[in-house]
């Protein structure tokens, strides 16, 4: 890989918005610090962006996450595809309201008369030291909630394509993205890269054991398949990319053809995502199954500061690698 | 929507027009829940009928319209066909919404009436947004957006209506203080002695107005002046239009926790009864025109009952469209 051919995920995100941007004067971008003056977003994804593309379609906002949501949703009932950055995915609770009772429902509630097309682009994770407030993974309270797109990308190809998917997309869309994998590199893509939402990607195929996931385990996961492929076994990566709407087509053939499941994310076990593929793979594959499906999460606890706690607090690859053992002995 | 520039006889002629229309419609649909043959949740707007005829009025077509579970006045003023209206309140599959909405999301575009809100509050940081396209994109329309006193509390409301100044959007927040949020008064919720005084907080690009939104000439003419200074991007308003809830919270609410006193006084001061008295008095219309015009909603409301009732409910499946848009 040239050094040239490589990005990483904060240039990913860029990248996306900067092509996005650039293809659809209807897509402007709101939210706290995002322009220039500001220094151009706190994680510096919109750097030069109002710079370029003007201080309208890039606005800097007042720390009002209500209104920000708001205005993205009311722009976009108006013919605009709004991109709102919320700065910290905890943050997002306090647009709850917005988002579930709103974002969520204008399109069914009117019956189809209006639509809501926006992105809110957010940022979470553990093991930066931020503490309880700022590291929740919430995929699921979103999930949970008919009418919203929740995505999380496991590359920054992918983030690319993802993020211009979500902005392009008709619905309310969620896009996470991951803080402690920032730096992370991967091939660049070609230009106006752009996935399908709500379609997993079966990355690795193999025969003995689906492991499927999204977000920050595919790069533990990547490296596990290696070393089990040296021991023999054929590990199959199922990337979902969308977690809602999930596609349960491509993980239940996989898990038809191997048998054996895992399903691994950063969130807290209880009530995840993780329970959600786990029933389906029971109602769609049952009589498949070699082993029952294992869940690998993190601890239902609150993100704690001590390093040594967030470590513990988080999933581990060993426990990938152990549900993965586990499942080929048929337990 | 009006082009005159100054009160005058016809406007308040106008403005009855409307007003009686929601009246009208407000009675009917009231009668068919307390009688029994429609189980909707309905929150009227009986006594609020000059706000919302005045706002109606001063907007086009194409100018954007949010508003509350309370909306019934404001969803008509703004334009929504009545049988559209009332077949939603049937919850029928030629309602605005397919039946899928009702009465507290109330959505028809075409009439520019965007979001109906049953959160309190939350309608404003949504409205915010249309007005920021807007803005964008130089369309010159102006956007309103209407909710109760109670709703001033709420903090959407203070982040709206700062960002609003920020932005200076082309907005009108319209607070139709009708004196009570379900049954705790405006005092004992409110330590503002009027909503409209909060914009002073918001800076000079905000202007807070109070009047007595039941006096014709005072609502329309302030309404006037706001959607004007918002269409010229000067700047949003905060319009106070006092008025009063006439029907309880909800129909069939007997407002108990009303002193009778007050009621009795606002029962006597029934704007709709007023203003007909005025516009006979300017010359506008004649009693006679006046009956006639009311006899002529009230068989406009016979024939849109007439329609949603023989309307077919929406299909079952229905519950799974509109969730997402098209693959
Ligand atoms: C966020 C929220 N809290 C509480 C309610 C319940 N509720 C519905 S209407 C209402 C009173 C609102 O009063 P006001 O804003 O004055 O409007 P009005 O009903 O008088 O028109 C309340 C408390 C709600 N719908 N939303
Ligand atoms: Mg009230």
């Amino acid at each position: 890989m040239s050094e040239q051919s490589t990005i990483n995920f904060t240039q990913a995100y860029a990248l996306a918005l900067d092509e996005a941007m650039a293809a659809d004067p209807t897509v402007v971008l709101l939210g706290e610090d995002i322009g220039d003056k500001e220094g151009g977003g706190v994680f510096k994804v919109t750097a030069g962006l109002s710079t370029k593309y003007g201080d309208v379609r890039v606005r800097t906002t007042p720390i009002s996450e209500q209104a920000i949501a708001g205005a993205a949703i009311g722009a976009s009932l108006a013919g605009m595809r709004p991109v709102a950055e919320i700065m910290f995915m905890n943050f997002m609770t306090v647009a709850m309201d917005q988002i579930v009772n709103h974002a969520a429902k204008l399109r069914f509630m009117s019956g189809g008369a209006t639509s809501v097309p926006i992105t809110l682009r957010t940022r979470s994770g553990a093991g930066s030291g931020n503490g309880g407030q700022h590291s929740d993974m919430l995929e699921a309270w979103f999930a949970h909630v008919p009418g919203i797109k929740v995505v999380i990308p496991s590359s920054p190809a992918d983030a690319v394509g993802l993020l211009r998917a979500c902005i392009e997309d008709d619905d309310p869309c969620l896009f996470i993205e991951d803080g402690l994998t920032r730096t992370v590199k991967g091939p660049a893509p070609g230009p106006n890269h752009i996935l399908p939402l709500g379609k997993a990607h079966v990355e690795r195929e193999g025969s003995d054991v689906s492991v499927i996931s999204y977000g920050r385990p595919l790069q533990e996961i990547r490296k596990l398949a290696d070393q089990f492929a040296g021991e023999g076994v054929s590990v199959e990566i199922v990337d979902i990319r969308t977690v809602s709407p999930l596609d349960t087509d491509t993980i239940v053939t996989s898990v038809c053809k191997t048998g054996r499941a895992i399903v691994a994310h950063e969130a807290v076990r209880s009530f995840g995502a993780g329970a959600e593929i786990a029933a389906r793979i029971q109602e769609h594959a049952f009589s498949s199954l070699k082993a029952p499906v294992k869940r690998v999460a993190s601890k239902d606890s609150t993100v704690p500061f001590a390093h040594s706690l967030e470590l513990e607090f988080l999933y581990k690859a060993s426990d990938i690698e152990a549900a993965v053992r586990q499942t080929l002995d048929g337990m | 929507m009006t082009t005159a520039d100054s009160f005058s006889s016809s406007v308040l002629l106008e403005i009855y027009r409307k007003a009686l229309l929601i009246r009208v419609v407000d009675e009917g649909i009231r009668g068919l829940i307390l009688s029994g043959n429609l189980r909707i949740a309905m929150h009227p707007p009986t006594g609020q009928e000059i706000v919302a005829a005045a706002m109606g009025l001063n907007l086009e077509t194409t100018d954007y319209l949010v508003t509350i579970y309370r909306g019934l006045h404001d969803q008509l003023a703004k334009g929504i066909p009545i049988t559209l209206v009332v077949a939603e309140y049937f919850a029928k599959a030629t309602g605005a919404c397919k039946g899928k909405g009702g009465p507290m999301h109330m959505t028809h575009p075409e009439s520019g009436v965007m979001v109906t809100s049953g959160v309190v509050g939350s309608g404003m940081p949504i409205a915010n947004g249309l007005a920021w396209a807007s803005q964008i994109k130089g369309d010159n329309r102006v956007t309103v957006t209407s909710f109760g006193d109670g709703a001033s509390n709420i903090g959407a409301f203070h982040e709206a209506l700062n960002l609003a100044a920020l932005w200076k959007l082309p907005i009108v927040f319209l607070c139709q203080n009708n004196r009570y949020g379900e049954s705790t008064t405006y005092a004992d919720a409110t330590a503002s002695s009027t909503v409209a005084e909060r914009a002073t907080a918001y800076g000079k690009n905000m202007v807070g107005v109070s009047v007595d939104g039941n006096d014709p000439e005072s609502m329309w003419t302030a309404m006037r002046t706001a959607v004007v200074r918002a269409r010229a991007g000067e700047g949003p308003t905060l319009l106070e239009a006092n008025t009063f809830r006439l029907s309880g919270h909800y129909c069939g609410d007997s407002s108990p926790y009303i002193p009778k006193e007050e009621m009795e006084e606002a029962v006597a001061n029934d704007p709709i009864k007023l203003t007909r008295e005025a516009v006979i008095k300017s010359g506008a219309a004649t009693e006679a025109a006046l009956d006639e015009m009311k006899e002529a909603f009230e068989a406009e409301l016979e024939e849109a009952m007439k329609f949603a009732h023989e309307s077919p409910a929406p299909d079952l499946s229905e519950v799974e469209t509109d969730v997402y848009g098209a693959a």
